[in-house]
């Protein structure tokens, strides 16, 4: 196992890349995954309104 | 109404059809990981030059091949928004500027950790790392000039502009190690002669490659319905304030 860490002398650079790059990825992964639930949530309420709306409109068709 | 149908009506088959994809493409984007991982990691040998280094490689090389590919692809889409205002073709190219910035950075660094123990030096201003940072602010450029404008429509256009003329740079970078005395090595896997390199280490190099074509074709999918939901956000807002 420590061999396996000490990679030959080399550790330091490899596991760095390694864990730099597993940062980046992760981080902007769940920056994207936030971002889109966050405009789901707001968008929610404002095409539920727009449906309502729409309904009403057709219910007033139908009694005129 | 007229103008909501025909802005909104293809973006909404483009997001039914990225919905339909997502699920695989996640799900392939983390047994490619795994896989990669363990035959980088384990079942690759070590280099008889390199030792260990070798595999840095299989993060460096997929990350700058992302670099340069989702260039690519925005300077497409960018033409495909400046000559046929094709509502998808802008929004796609800015949904995938920040996961290019993220390889070309991710490149940059990779490189500069395999480069101090192999090179003895993390930077040289040689043509390819030099023409690799002119991609990385290219990148951050792009999405500067999104962020500087209130009109979206004006926004686009200019960024649009930005990246056909940074196209340039691509070709510099694919050829630099030709053109140039570099101390970065030439190309040894994307050649006319085939790949160069034994199928001991190629194989853990093209799984994580896949690996990382998986995962921006999932965050794209999730960074470009984001921006189309966001622009129907802007407009449902603005009719209820016209209301």
């Amino acid at each position: 196992m420590s061999d396996f860490l000490h990679m030959g002398g080399y550790g330091v650079f490899i596991w760095a890349s390694y864990g730099v790059s597993a940062l980046v990825l992760v981080t902007l992964t769940v920056i994207s995954l936030r971002n889109l639930k966050k405009i789901e949530r707001e968008l929610a309420p404002l095409e539920e309104a727009r449906r309502d709306a729409r309904r009403r409109g057709n219910i007033r068709q139908e009694i005129e | 109404m007229a103008i909501d149908l025909h802005r909104y009506a293809n973006p909404a088959r483009f997001l039914r059809i990225m919905g339909a994809i997502f699920p695989w493409v996640a799900i392939s984007t983390a047994v490619l990981l795994i896989a990669g991982l363990y035959l980088g990691l384990f079942v690759s040998p070590e280099d008889y030059q390199q030792g260990d280094t070798v595999r840095i490689m299989f993060i460096h090389v997929p990350a700058a091949w992302m670099a340069l590919s989702i260039y690519t692809m925005m300077a497409i889409s960018s033409a495909v928004g400046l000559i046929w205002k094709h509502p998808v073709a802008d929004l796609s190219a800015k949904a995938a500027a920040p996961i290019g910035a993220c390889f070309t950075f991710l490149a940059l660094v990779t490189g500069a950790l395999w480069g101090q123990p192999m090179w003895g030096t993390y930077w040289v201003w040689d043509a390819r790392l030099t023409s690799v940072l002119i991609l990385f602010f290219l990148y951050l450029g792009y999405m500067a000039i999104w962020e500087s404008f209130d009109d979206p429509s004006k926004a686009a256009k200019a960024a649009a502009i930005l990246v056909l003329v940074g196209v340039i740079n691509i070709p510099i970078i694919k050829f630099s190690v030709d053109w140039w005395n570099t101390l970065h090595q030439p190309a040894s896997v994307a050649t006319m002669d085939g790949p160069k390199i034994h199928s001991s280490i190629l194989i853990p190099l093209l799984v994580m490659a896949a690996a990382y074509m998986s995962l921006f074709m999932s965050l794209f999918i999730v960074r470009v319905k984001s921006e189309i939901l966001a622009r129907r956000l802007r407009l449902l807002q603005m009719n209820k304030l016209q209301e």
